[in-house]
């Protein structure tokens, strides 16, 4: 996909997906994650500000990934989640170096910095945030 | 605003047609469509055309142009129309609107989709298009597995089974078995669906609606001139609403908002419940969206629809008959054709033309999806038009 090979295309999103970078809207106080343009609450009155997030929060639902898209052939099975952050919104990503049975609804995970895909052998090696397991006291479980 | 009303349908068969072209699918649904209005391509004052992503699927843009060319019908203006798997009910609801403020008597409004041409894995990709592709698409997501999301959540949140989802599409496939246009014309069981291979868990094979080429077509006119026609059947209402584009935005993953704002909008304007709709054709893309679009659409409670299913209310003359072409599953889901052959099989169930499948219908709804529901188009058909 030639898309993906674009270099600014990424650059672009370095900061926000490399840190968890965000924004808030200082009129109404919903977070954003990824950042929105205007608030979607406010409008042309909302005043967002940059937020990095904590990268804490739970899994809100899950699948396996079985049958890939092109580039993520080799990767297939993979875990995908819909991450509920502690800031309130929910993001998309992989849970990763955790057991399947610890992999649940409700449970909690924090961000790990993680390469998402390669593409191809000359392409852009691609980096973003994956999530994995913790316990209550977000610590790393053995 | 005028009354409209269809008066012609035709589609191709729903299947791999290594042998046919995007370009001859649209022309041969075309055609059919003239045929059965019988009327002149030139009568045709307008073309309005779904299509989601031939530009990836075969490298062509510029369909609206390509399909009046190869038609004969060059000179008219066309247009194309795309919101994913919903283009088809774009391009009808654009026809229906041009005819309702005047400006034409006669359009076609058609869809069409090519998908076999590619492999699998860029299927996939393709159709990723049709999601948030800097936050859904980059990180390896699918369509199975932003369903699959879904229906984990569905299944926490009200205990829906697995077995209540796969019969979703052991419905669909008794239907296509009476269907000869549908891909996959033969029953499946229960257990044929649990022991698919997982494709996005905890949705199987079965529970997906396969890739599919194919085109369909309608004729739309103007309430004076439908009113010369054989057997006309009313567009009585007609809703289109947004939702966020990307899933993890939306506030909940079990319940597809647009679909409910489409739906109040079109029984309002029809003047009609939901208890009133006699037969359906739902967005099954996968199986958990047919069961999320019963209780959108009102069949049935929030949470309930596992129930619904499994107490037999939405087989052929129950409740409400639901998919009787056999639904995506199992007639097929050539994505911008799709729209469009779920409001022929609506027409021709109140027509009465349904042969084997035919079930007692005044009133039938189309409900079609785009992505994970950014968009949502319904429509409600009556065989008699409605005072306004
Ligand atoms: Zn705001």
């Amino acid at each position: 996909m030639v898309h993906r090979s674009s270099v600014p295309m990424h650059w672009r999103l370095y900061e926000s997906r490399y840190n968890l970078v965000g924004n808030k809207c200082l009129v109404c106080g919903e977070f954003f994650y990824p950042s929105k343009i205007v608030c979607p609450n406010c409008r042309r009155r909302g005043i967002l500000k940059r937020v990095v997030f904590s990268g804490k929060g739970k899994i809100y639902s899950y699948t396996i990934i079985r049958n890939a898209p092109r580039g993520f052939e080799k990767y297939a099975p993979y875990v995908v989640a819909i991450i509920e952050l502690d800031e309130g919104p929910r993001v998309m990503g992989w849970i990763v170096d955790s057991k399947i049975s610890d992999i649940k609804i409700g449970q909690r995970v924090s961000v790990v910095f993680r390469k998402i895909y390669e593409d191809g052998k000359e392409g852009l090696i691609h980096y973003g945030f994956k999530f994995r397991v913790i316990d209550e006291n977000n610590q790393l479980r053995d | 605003m005028r009354n409209v009303a269809v008066v012609g349908i035709g589609e191709t068969a729903f299947g791999e047609h290594w042998e046919k072209s995007l370009r001859a699918l649209a022309v041969e649904a075309g055609i059919a469509a003239i045929r059965d209005a019988n009327i002149e391509g030139a009568d045709i004052e307008a073309m309005y055309i779904g299509n989601m992503s031939a530009g990836k699927f075969i490298g062509q843009e510029h369909l609206a142009a390509l399909a009046v060319d190869q038609a004969g019908l060059v000179g008219i203006p066309s247009s194309r129309l795309e919101a994913a798997c919903a283009s088809g009910s774009l391009a009808f609801r654009q026809a229906c609107l041009a005819v309702a403020s005047g400006e034409y008597d006669i359009v076609i409004a058609a869809g069409a989709e090519k998908m076999t041409d590619l492999q699998t894995e860029d299927v996939t990709t393709t159709l990723m298009g049709a999601g948030d592709q800097e936050w859904e698409g980059w990180l390896g997501m699918t369509f199975p597995g932003l369903y699959a999301l879904m229906a984990r959540r569905h299944m926490y949140e009200y205990n829906t089974t697995r077995e209540q989802m796969a019969l979703f599409s052991v419905n669909g496939h008794k239907n296509a078995a009476l269907n000869p246009k549908a891909q996959f014309p033969f029953e499946i069981t229960v257990e044929d669906v649990l022991n698919s291979p997982l494709v996005a868990d905890p949705l199987r094979l079965l529970d997906c609606s396969p890739v599919s080429d194919g085109a369909a077509a309608v004729i739309i006119a103007s309430e004076d001139v439908a009113k010369r026609f054989e057997n006309p059947i009313w567009l009585i209402g007609s809703g289109q609403a947004t939702d966020n584009l990307a899933l993890h935005d939306r506030k909940s993953l079990t319940s597809l908002r647009a679909t409910k704002i489409a739906a109040k909008r079109a029984y309002e304007q029809a003047g009609i419940a939901p208890e009133k709709i006699d037969v359906a054709e739902v967005h099954d893309c996968f199986s958990i969206n047919g069961l999320v679009a019963l209780e959108d659409l009102g069949f049935c409670e929030r949470g309930k629809s596992g129930k619904f299913v499994e107490d037999g209310n939405i087989e052929r003359g129950a409740a409400v008959s639901i998919n009787t072409s056999g639904g995506l599953k199992a007639k097929g889901h050539p994505v911008g054709a799709t729209g469009i052959s779920q409001i022929i099989e609506i027409v021709k169930q109140l027509r009465g033309e349904c042969g084997k499948r035919q079930v007692p219908a005044e009133f039938g709804l189309t409900h079609n999806v785009g992505g994970t529901g950014a968009t949502v188009v319904v429509n409600i058909f009556g065989k008699e038009l409605k005072e306004r």
